[in-house]
């Protein structure tokens, strides 16, 4: 009795850390599988059918899915830097509204004392809630009433247009960035503002001069989370766009592999998917400190 | 005291800040959230959507009570079935993603295993993939002619002399259940093996925080004390871990409740809708079957049922937290 108490003190055994080791290899294995056959199955012929077993390189392995998907992944006319760019503009438009707006937002909720602030956390936290299929119908009815005449773009339906799935997705982000920005701002300490405001500057310029520096890690990570939230978006852009220039990447990955899709051309989609995958995983990996610094909603108490 | 900085009362620079965020609020997600409740009493539909076209009909309660009652003129649709099939889902998802999470965080805090950090930061290497990258791949190994659960299946059978063929599984299209006394279909067993794999290390990495912040000396005295290594597992490991994980599991909970890209992506809701989920019905009801005002009504139920799951949730963390307190 008493040995087997003391045991776990110990140096554990030799046996102990080879098994522990065997597991910890067994599960990585489990983690990397998927990668490692999306990969393989990038590398495939096009016309394959059926991989001809598990191989890390397959047999005849070629680089012609990726050359298909650069010049023409769907049997739409577009190229996959034109589906990027668009998923781009929507992704990097939609975070930087919503960052602008959130921290302008987030800066009174988390330090001032005014009349229904209350009333407007609770309804972000009520929005907050739903799901971005919650609002699908509304939005789309509501969207397709509009008919814009801009200068540049001349005249179309913003629910047929990238800015009206733009103006679907803010209304989902926004609320989440202010409520991250705000909860973020409400763990730094006030003591700069508070001598700032004893020396009589404005709000207008403790905003500036002291609270947007020091919100800065929170504003690169909402950013960031809206970016790839809108760089993979599926569900307004689906819904709301008609015409082959406008698509995004998702969109295009979707068709690939839709529901009334005879053959799928798995190669063509595994290489897509990765191109699809490595712009926002590299940005992470390189910004990953600063990442999880900057995340106030995930953060758990205890 | 207030912890707000004091402003005066009166004063409009708050709302100076906040309204710009406000009147965009306004717009695109208060407005279209009360146009919804009003549509959702309408018969909104395909007719009614262009321009110049006669405004819909009131219909009172119609709408909900067909979707409350399956009587909406969809193929598959059962709202009960949906539902209990919702719920169990995400219940069974994140109690597996807890058990393994929380194992794995042990095997990885254990003081024996070498190269901890390459581990802990490869795990975490399924997060980095977008949801609906992470549905295709595994609808293609999942596949019944070209995947790779099927060939690795047909491998490890080799050994026990089973003929390949055996292992020709369609796994998201076959109709029967493959176990006979449990009704759920071979799909849901394929997407809770892929949930499982993009859902454990998030929580791995939540419960490896909570491990690390143990101070050793507890383990120490509970051994003075003549406590077995389960007994102090169970004092010690599991009370540090409660109040750390109870929060995320709720949080996994309501995640996995909405999680659209698999039951959307890899099965599209079959075998006979038996696994589509209350947000990808929502979306089919507008996008397939432009049914707008039914889909309105579906939001608004939708609704009604987050909020209610989001009270129960509150009240247990609120139990827990104050039994942690104690």
């Amino acid at each position: 009795m008493t040995t087997s108490k003391r045991r776990s003190f110990r140096e554990p055994s030799l046996l102990t850390k080879i098994l522990l080791q065997l597991a910890a290899i067994g599960i990585l294995i489990t983690v990397l599988f998927p990668v490692i056959w999306v990969f393989s199955v990038s590398l495939s012929p096009l016309n394959l059918i059926r991989p001809d077993g598990l191989n890390l390189i397959p047999k005849d392995a070629t680089f012609e899915a990726y050359l298909k998907v650069i010049d023409r992944p769907t049997s739409n006319p577009v190229s996959f830097l034109e589906l990027a760019f668009n998923s781009f503009k929507i992704a990097g438009g939609t975070a930087l509204a919503s960052v602008a707006l959130g921290v302008l937002a987030a800066y009174p909720l988390s330090r001032l004392a005014f009349r229904g602030r209350t009333f407007i956390m609770l309804v972000i936290l009520g929005v907050l809630m739903l799901p971005a299929v919650a609002t699908l119908a509304p939005l789309f009815v509501t969207l397709n009433g509009v008919r814009l005449d801009l200068p540049i773009l001349g005249a179309f339906n913003l629910r047929n247009s990238q800015l009206g799935v733009g103006i679907a997705i803010v209304s989902g982000s926004l609320p989440f960035a202010i409520w991250n920005l705000k909860g973020y701002l409400d763990t730094i300490p006030r003591e700069l503002e508070e001598a700032a405001a004893v020396d009589g500057a404005s709000q207008a310029r403790i905003f500036r001069s002291i609270v947007l520096p020091l919100a800065l890690p929170a504003i690169a990570v909402t950013g960031f989370l809206g970016f790839i939230s809108g760089w993979t978006e599926f569900y307004y852009s689906w819904m709301f766009l008609t015409q082959p220039r406008d698509f995004t990447l998702a969109m295009a990955l979707s068709a690939m592999t839709g529901t009334y899709a005879s053959a799928i051309p798995w190669p063509l989609v595994s290489a897509f998917s990765i191109m699809l995958t490595l712009p926002p995983a590299i940005v992470y990996l390189l910004s990953q400190r600063f990442i999880t610094g900057g995340l106030a909603v995930g953060s758990v108490k205890g | 005291m207030s912890i707000f900085t004091r402003v005066n009362r009166r004063s409009l620079t708050p709302y100076a800040f906040i309204a710009p965020a406000l009147v965009v609020m306004a717009i695109v997600t208060i407005y279209p959230l009360i146009f919804q409740f009003w549509m959702s009493f309408t018969n909104y539909g395909l007719a009614n959507l262009r321009q110049g076209a006669p405004a819909p009909d009131w219909v009172g309660l119609e709408n909900y009570v067909k979707i409350l009652t399956s009587e909406l003129s969809i193929p598959n649709y059962s709202f009960l079935r949906l539902f209990l099939y919702n719920i169990f889902w995400a219940l069974s998802n994140v109690a597996i993603h807890i058990v393994l999470g929380v194992a794995i965080a042990l095997l990885l805090n254990h003081p024996g295993l070498k190269l901890k950090r390459l581990y802990r930061a490869l795990y975490v290497l399924p997060v980095l993939i977008p949801p609906i990258v992470v549905a295709t791949t595994w609808r293609n190994m999942f596949n019944q002619d070209a995947g790779a659960v099927n060939m690795l299946l047909g491998l490890v059978g080799q050994v026990f002399r089973i003929p390949p063929e055996t292992f020709s599984i369609d796994w998201l299209r076959q109709v029967e259940d493959p176990i006979s006394f449990i009704p759920l279909p071979l799909a849901y067993y394929a997407m809770l093996i892929t949930n499982i794999w993009l859902g454990w290390p998030l929580n791995a990495v939540v419960a490896t925080g909570a491990l690390q912040a143990i101070p050793k000396d507890l383990y120490e005295a509970a051994e003075i004390d003549g406590a077995g290594r389960w007994a102090s597992f169970k004092t010690i490991t599991l009370t540090y871990l409660r109040p750390a994980m109870i929060p995320f599991a709720i949080y996994g909970f309501v995640v996995t409740f909405n999680l659209f890209s698999l039951a959307y992506f890899m099965s599209s809701g079959g075998p006979f809708g038996r696994t589509e989920l209350l947000v990808t019905q929502a979306y089919r009801l507008v996008n397939e079957r432009q049914l707008y005002a039914v889909g309105a009504a579906f939001a608004v139920v939708l609704f009604v049922i987050l909020l209610t799951i989001s009270l129960i949730t509150n009240r247990i963390s609120k139990a827990t937290a104050r039994y942690d307190d104690f």
